[in-house]
């Protein structure tokens, strides 16, 4: 059943609508689970667009296997995802640094804080992320020290490539996960692929992951596929690649290949002098888990993250 | 007056960023003061260029303290100004939530870690500012409740108001709360206008500028005493939201009083004119914020109100 959860009057005959799609079992006992999908807090994050489709689909065709309620909200942003707009239109506002928002305080807060408090009660939410238009993630969980106890779990069976913990000191407190977790509803950030773009093998790898957690949770009765065993890593075995010098960046070596320290990854070119501007190598021996994929770079630009010690 | 360029960045193409420092005075490090660090700051570098065609006579005719040195930066991203961006133009990051930066990271935090280490150190920082809300503020002056904060002395600017904020997780990256966890004594000066430029309310800026760098015996400067300002927490300010969306008719402006039940604003349908909602003030107080665009959506913030306050 689709709901608005949110309904605002915008200036010229449009109403910004916040809708989910809640499927519930064909007999409710009243004692169901709920699991909530959410994607499009960034207007140009179009990955979760897929998996939200990708598991309506599977769910509408074996009804008989739902045992729990599952809410699918595909665009937390509508007038960004429909205006190739990141932010909040009209506002140049990061939405997921508006949580978890108050119904006093402005549009976007206003917004957030409804959405906050209709998905709260869930007993688990995934909160579907594409990196931006300018990095390619390899399908990834991202969650902060002090919420790892409880999320790991869900982390490992959800079938990504690995999880990130994170410092608790680089927490953002206004993140939708960061105030979900704190009102005690578990969530988790999975960041996929790239902006702009839908990669349908990362789709379904994470929609495979999904129903194997809705399993685990007893939504979900189906026949599941194995899942991945994840890398775990702690933020000190990352290493971070950053343009030294502005140009156009072309990549060499690919996404999720072993690279040893010093081994070349791709070079910033000056397209103008025919010279190579730098000559980007890696800053330990590990895994590239993230690359570049937007190839104007300023100085500073992040080109890559290497996941330290690690070879699959 | 001693120019220099203190941190410049290479584009592909573009001409380089150049950041400019503007330094009057020797000794110690007394008052540091930032205009636009958005690209729609106009009235920001506005105030500054002013301010420092005011310091450069100033210091031409003897008039900086001995031993006092200012630093005026004019303008942190005219990358973006000039090409009509607010945040970073390549990947719309705001310059002003990057502090106090990080010299190995990202482009925006290298700009900021490049400010923030040329800002630091200072007795005094006095940043131009503007807010993320389109409209328009009664000229203040702002301060976040970091526990370092001192109300009065921004009472000494004369200007009519001081607001105190409670920092938000968001705030805890901007200039002027890293200037006062790095001991700076820090303040936000917000005039009238923010993308256009408004005269008047830059004069009072300069002059408000002007007159606390004098208080603190920085500079000699003779002026009007200004205003015994009225010291509000930014939490006590009474919120009025639209309770439609259409075209905004404003009647009240920032600084006048209104009354509990007066019709401060009216929405008009969008396509027969008629007033589809009046916006009724909800307390007697002066006008301290109002929405300034043609058109608001339901829900927007459209005033804030100093509760019982008489002009």
């Amino acid at each position: 059943m689709i709901e608005n959860v949110v309904s605002i009057e915008l200036p010229v005959d449009e109403k910004l609508l916040i809708q989910k799609n809640r499927i519930e079992p064909l007999e409710m006992t009243g004692k169901e689970k709920r699991i909530t999908i959410v994607t499009g807090t960034h207007g140009d994050e179009l990955e979760g667009q897929f998996v939200c489709y990708e598991i309506l689909r599977r769910i509408r065709d074996n009804m008989e296997n739902l045992h729990g309620v599952v809410d699918i909200f595909p665009a937390f942003n509508p007038l960004g995802i429909d205006s190739i707009t990141r932010g909040i239109p009209m506002f140049d506002l990061d939405m997921n640094r508006t949580f978890p928002g108050s119904k006093e305080g402005n549009l976007p807060e206003y917004i957030t804080a409804q959405l906050i408090e209709d998905i709260v009660g869930s007993d688990l939410c995934v909160d579907i992320h594409a990196s931006n238009i300018y990095l390619r993630e390899m399908p990834q969980v991202r969650m902060s020290e002090i919420t790892q106890e409880k999320l790991m779990p869900y982390a490992k069976r959800i079938n990504v490539d690995f999880v990130w913990v994170h410092a608790s000191a680089t927490v953002l407190e206004s993140t939708l996960a960061h105030s979900l977790n704190m009102l005690g509803v578990p969530t988790i950030v999975v960041e996929m692929g790239v902006g702009m773009r839908i990669t349908r093998e990362y789709g379904y790898q994470l929609v495979d992951g999904i129903f194997n957690v809705m399993k685990e949770m007893g939504i979900w009765s189906g026949d599941v596929l194995p899942v991945r065993d994840p890398i775990v890593s702690q933020d000190g075995a990352v290493g971070f690649v950053n343009a030294e010098a502005s140009g156009i960046f072309v990549p060499i070596a690919p996404i999720w290949s072993y690279v040893e320290q010093g081994e070349h990854i791709g070079n910033i070119l000056n397209p103008l002098t025919g010279h190579i501007e730098h000559r980007v190598v890696s800053p330990c021996d590990g895994t590239l888990f993230t690359l570049r994929e937007y190839p104007i770079v300023y100085h500073g630009s992040l080109i890559a993250r290497v996941l330290g010690g690690v070879r699959v | 007056m001693r120019k220099e360029v203190f941190y410049s960045l290479k584009a592909p193409y573009r001409d380089e960023l150049r950041i400019m420092g503007y330094h009057f005075g020797q000794g110690e490090k007394a008052a540091c003061i930032v205009g636009s660090t958005r690209g729609n700051e106009v009235q920001q570098l506005y105030v500054c260029s002013q301010l420092i065609k005011a310091l450069k006579e100033l210091e031409a005719h003897g008039n900086i303290a001995a031993n006092k040195e200012i630093l005026v930066i004019p303008s942190v991203n005219h990358y973006s100004m000039n090409i009509g961006k607010r945040f970073w133009a390549v990947d719309n990051t705001d310059i002003n939530r990057m502090f106090p930066g990080y010299n190995r990271g990202e482009t925006t935090q290298r700009i900021a870690a490049g400010v923030f280490e040329k800002a630091q150190g200072y007795s005094y920082g006095i940043q131009f500012t503007s807010f993320y809300m389109p409209g328009d503020f009664v000229p203040h002056v702002r301060m976040m409740e970091t526990g370092y904060q001192n109300a009065s002395l921004a009472n000494l600017f004369g200007m009519p108001y001081v607001v105190i904020r409670k920092p938000k997780p968001i705030d805890t990256t901007t200039l002027n709360y890293n200037w006062q966890i790095w001991e700076t004594s820090a303040f936000s000066v917000y005039t009238k206008e923010t993308d256009l430029i408004d005269g008047d309310s830059a004069r009072q800026a300069v002059s408000a500028v002007l007159r606390f760098l004098t208080r603190m015996g920085i500079i000699r400067y003779n002026c009007h005493s200004g205003y015994i300002a009225s010291v509000i927490a930014e939490e006590e300010l009474t919120t009025v939201h639209a309770n439609a969306g259409g075209i905004y008719h404003r009647l009240k402006m920032p600084g006048q009083e209104t009354h509990r039940g007066e019709v401060i604003a009216e929405i008009l349908d969008p396509y027969e004119g008629i007033v589809r909602s009046q916006v009724i003030s909800p307390t007697d107080g002066v006008i301290f914020f109002s929405h300034k665009k043609p058109l608001v959506m339901e829900h927007d913030i459209v005033c804030r109100i100093i509760r019982r306050l008489h002009e």
